[in-house]
């Protein structure tokens, strides 16, 4: 994610981060940033800021990320931080099914008092504890999943179409091997309107299946659902 | 560990102790006791006796009009009588130095400082004897423990391992046991809050037991404190709806535990605030507090074993400060007060969990217990360090103010490569620095050994939407430092380490001291590190891990047990000579100072005391560079 040197036009993008405590979040920006993962990582307290680049084929994001610990206690804090926000990663876990709820609580939280135009993502992580694992991601849906006996306790078709119905990004994901996270954070990027206005997520979310077809050949299975949700729109 | 106690006064060297004021008046003269027989040759060291027992020298204090206090051993009157004829010449360095303790009692000796008054029997002994000493002299501290052989300690290198899920809970149940320190935190309604070692569904019952001794007393309108069951020490505190218990086997005394379990306390007062605690359990007092204090077992865990391994932090209630000059001190102090934002309450630069510099507004001061939490938080728990970027924290600084939270932002600088950058090109725009940072980070927290250099810049505010401007000032205060180089000469200084006893008292037998300035409530200590490297010139092995534990481990005990018996009540001591089988130790107090040290077990009284009052001298000599004397002040 080398920032190269081509005069193109540059953009902040504010980011904010939600989710039940200990779904990855922090995990997700270190493997963004950082391209690092930690095991046994400490739950943030308050918030972190981070910033990374993101390169498009026509701009620069810039991401300014508001990574937001998860407690219960720092809840009445998430307005400052979604507050003007133009994207959000609202995650859970895929090994827990109340973090999906608690997911779809942010989401509704957002769809109510953010700013209208905010491009929202649902993210499913912790992909690597399950069978479909990564790299084979996708090809296994929510059926196959559990007659495998992992610790997968959310199928993909569920969230999936829950994420479509409110119009959101949809992504599994697994900070731990890396899987798909850059893709997250580059459909965002693609997602957010050249004019920050309403948002006009079609066209950027099937951008967003081309332009991943470039970073990584190898990619099949997470990436269909999210065009696929793109034609949804 | 048998060992002698003495306190400075019971043997024939001095006959009273003052404090350090400029020149007091002398004091009246302690009550005389008919003399006994005793010759002033005669030492009859209280064998066997723990230092703690300090009432078995019959010892009487007196009150000076500066407020001190003195204290004199009963058979005072003899010391009148000990000639110079030992022929043991205190070298009195420095005559102007009002820190050496001066006699008044008329004796023949011209300058009676510290070092004469302790200069004990020892120094009569046969010129034989006197020369096996001098040879002996070189036996470090702890080195006649030999490896095997740890005695209290064993199984010390194993405290901090977590306890394993997978097996069976008999075997879980043993280690739990064999943990040498446990806290447990419960609600008086016997809920279970927190527990260092074992998960709740190990230790519950026991908590159940607690709560039930607990509540018993309670219910008697009579507090249980603490009890001792076999050789494990229960320390007890109460705190509103809260029960904080402390199990310990290291020997620490019980007002020792009682500040460990306090840190604990503020640091879920940090968390929560005083009214949000009250408030939850007045409604229902069965409430489950784990939930409201999720995410910060870590912070407790942090905190609690920082107590095991030994504090001196939280032993001296004091605070550490890099060492640095102090025009350099005022220079930073200057950069950050210019640089200062309408919303700031409190700025702090640290490098490595040791103050740089501060800068407050003039009504209020940040108390060391605050401090402590936030040392804690940044430095200790990995919370803050392993997230990268800049952090912003709600927290609630309960000696500030424990109704309310202010805001914390945080910033590491980075660490080696941003050491190069700063060297080669001292010119940074705050734009570049920023942009480096997240490119840094990685090589940061896969190296661990920078550690000690880790510089944070934190600024605290009570507005809770002041992180854009914080952060702002942040970059001002990042490029002003880059830019005047005082960046690199805080990151040479903290790289430096502790001072070596070897600089600051060539020559002298101590192998560690302790030195809390009172006054400014700051410590500063020597590096530990193993002497006899320095003294016999042969490159000893660096300590592996667990060995560099214990050894800690076991200079904190001693620090511990110094401590314990010159705070015990109604001791009054201004200096303590403690000898052991493994190390001799020193404590001196005195209003201005607090003063502990360490020396191998054959090192002497006068040997000690001398390699003491140098690192006084140097101590009061390098005031203003070791402490932070008010700071930057708006």
């Amino acid at each position: 994610m080398a920032d190269s040197n081509t005069p193109k036009p540059s953009s902040s993008v504010k980011l904010v981060l939600l989710g039940e405590a200990a779904v990855g979040k922090s995990s997700l920006v270190l493997r963004f940033v950082n391209n690092d993962f930690q095991e046994n990582k400490e739950p943030t307290i308050g918030a972190a800021f981070l910033t990374q680049k993101c390169n498009l084929p026509t701009r620069t994001i810039k991401f300014e990320i508001w990574d937001t610990a998860g407690q219960e206690r720092f809840a009445s804090l998430a307005p400052m931080y979604y507050r003007n926000a133009q994207a959000a990663l609202v995650v859970y876990d895929l090994t827990k099914p109340t973090s999906l709820i608690k997911a779809k609580h942010w989401v509704a939280e957002l769809q109510r008092q953010a700013s209208p135009g905010i491009v929202i993502a649902l993210v499913g992580n912790k992909l690597d504890l399950t069978s479909d694992g990564a790299g084979s991601g996708g090809d296994a849906d929510g059926a196959g999943a559990e007659d495998s006996g992992d610790a997968r306790k959310v199928t993909t078709e569920e969230a999936k179409t829950y994420a479509e119905e409110e119009g959101l990004l949809f992504f599994e994901t697994s900070a731990k091997t890396g899987y798909n996270v850059t893709e997250v954070f580059t459909a965002i990027a693609n997602a957010i309107p050249e004019t920050s206005l309403k948002t006009a997520r079609g066209p950027g979310a099937s951008h967003t299946a081309g332009r991943t077809e470039e970073q990584r050949v190898n990619l099949n299975g997470p990436r269909d659902p999210n065009a696929k949700e793109g034609c949804a729109c | 560990m048998a060992r002698q106690a003495e306190a400075e006064t019971n043997d024939d060297g001095a006959s009273k102790v003052t404090s350090p004021s400029p020149s007091p008046p002398p004091p009246p003269l302690p009550p005389r006791r008919k003399p006994s027989g005793e010759g002033p040759a005669q030492v009859a060291p209280a064998q066997a006796k723990p230092t703690t027992a300090v009432s078995s020298i019959d010892i009487s204090t007196l009150s000076f009009p500066d407020g001190s206090r003195g204290t004199f051993s009963t058979n005072a009157a003899q010391a009148v009588s000990a000639p110079a004829a030992s022929g043991y010449v205190t070298p009195v360095g420095d005559l102007a130095d009002s820190m050496s303790i001066m006699s008044f009692a008329p004796t023949l000796r011209p300058h009676g400082d510290l070092a004469s008054l302790v200069a004990g029997g020892l120094n009569r002994k046969s010129r034989a004897w006197n020369m096996l000493r001098s040879q002996s002299e070189t036996v470090q501290p702890f080195e006649s423990i030999e490896l095997g052989a740890l005695g209290d300690l064993a199984g010390f290198e194993r405290e901090f391992d977590e306890i394993p899920d997978n097996t069976a809970d008999d075997i879980r149940l043993a280690i739990w046991k064999s943990k040498m320190k446990h806290y447990m935190i419960l609600s008086s309604a016997g809920k279970p809050i927190y527990s260092r070692h074992g998960d709740l569904s190990l230790v519950n019952s026991y908590m159940g037991i607690i709560q039930t001794i607990i509540s018993f007393y309670e219910g008697a309108n009579n507090p249980l404190l603490g009890f001792t069951a076999g050789n494990a020490r229960f320390v007890i505190a109460i705190e509103g709806p809260l029960y904080f218990v402390a199990i310990s086997r290291l020997g620490e005394s019980d007002a020792q535990l009682r500040s460990q379990l306090e840190a604990l306390y503020m640091q879920i007062l940090s968390t929560l605030t005083l009214p949000t605690l009250k408030n939850i359990f007045a409604h229902r007092p069965s409430t489950d507090l784990r939930k409201p204090l999720e995410g910060t077992e870590s912070l407790l865990s942090s905190l609690a074993d920082s107590f095991t391994k030994g504090s001196p932090s939280t032993l001296l209630g004091a605070l550490e400060c890099l060492r640095l000059r102090k025009s350099q001190r005022l220079a930073i102090n200057n950069i950050f007060l210019k640089s200062r934002s309408e919303k700031l309450l409190y700025g702090l630069i640290v490098a490595g969990g040791k103050l740089v510099s501060v800068i407050r507004p003039r009504k209020h001061s940040l108390h060391p217990s605050d401090l402590q939490l936030i040392f804690n938080m940044l430095f200790e728990s990995g919370s803050i360090k392993s997230g990268g970027g800049e952090s912003w924290v709600p927290l609630c600084l309960p000696a500030f103010n424990n109704r309310g939270y202010l805001y914390m932002y945080v910033s590491f600088f980075d660490g080696r490569t941003d050491a190069a950058f700063v060297g080669e090109a001292a010119q940074q725009s705050p734009e570049s620095s920023h942009d480096s940072t997240s490119e840094n980070n990685s090589e940061r927290a896969s190296n661990n050994v920078e550690d000690e250099e880790e510089i944070a810049i934190i600024l605290i505010s009570p507005d809770k939407e002041s992180f854009y401007d914080l952060k702002e000032m942040r970059d001002k205060l990042a490029a002003q430092l880059t830019k005047s180089g005082h960046l690199s000469l805080i990151r040479s200084a903290a790289r430096e380490g502790r001072p070596k006893i070897q600089t600051v008292a060539p020559g002298a037998q101590i192998s560690h001291f302790l030195y809390k300035s009172r006054a400014n409530v700051q410590f500063c200590m020597s590096s530990v590190e193993p002497a006899s490297a320095a003294q016999t010139a042969a490159a000893a092995p660096e300590p592996s891990g667990p060995e560099k534990l214990l050894t800690h481990r076991r200079l904190m005990t001693l620090y511990h047990e110094l401590h314990a018996s010159m705070h015990a009540k109604y001791a009054h001591l201004k200096v303590l000579h403690a000898v052991s089988e493994d190390a001799a130790s020193l404590a001196w107090i005195t209003p201005i100072f607090e003063f502990y040290c360490v020396a191998g077990p054959n090192v002497s009284r006068a040997a000690m005391a001398q390699g003491a009052n140098r690192i006084i001298q140097w101590a009061k000599r390098e005031e203003e560079r070791l402490f932070i004397i008010g700071g930057g002040v708006f």
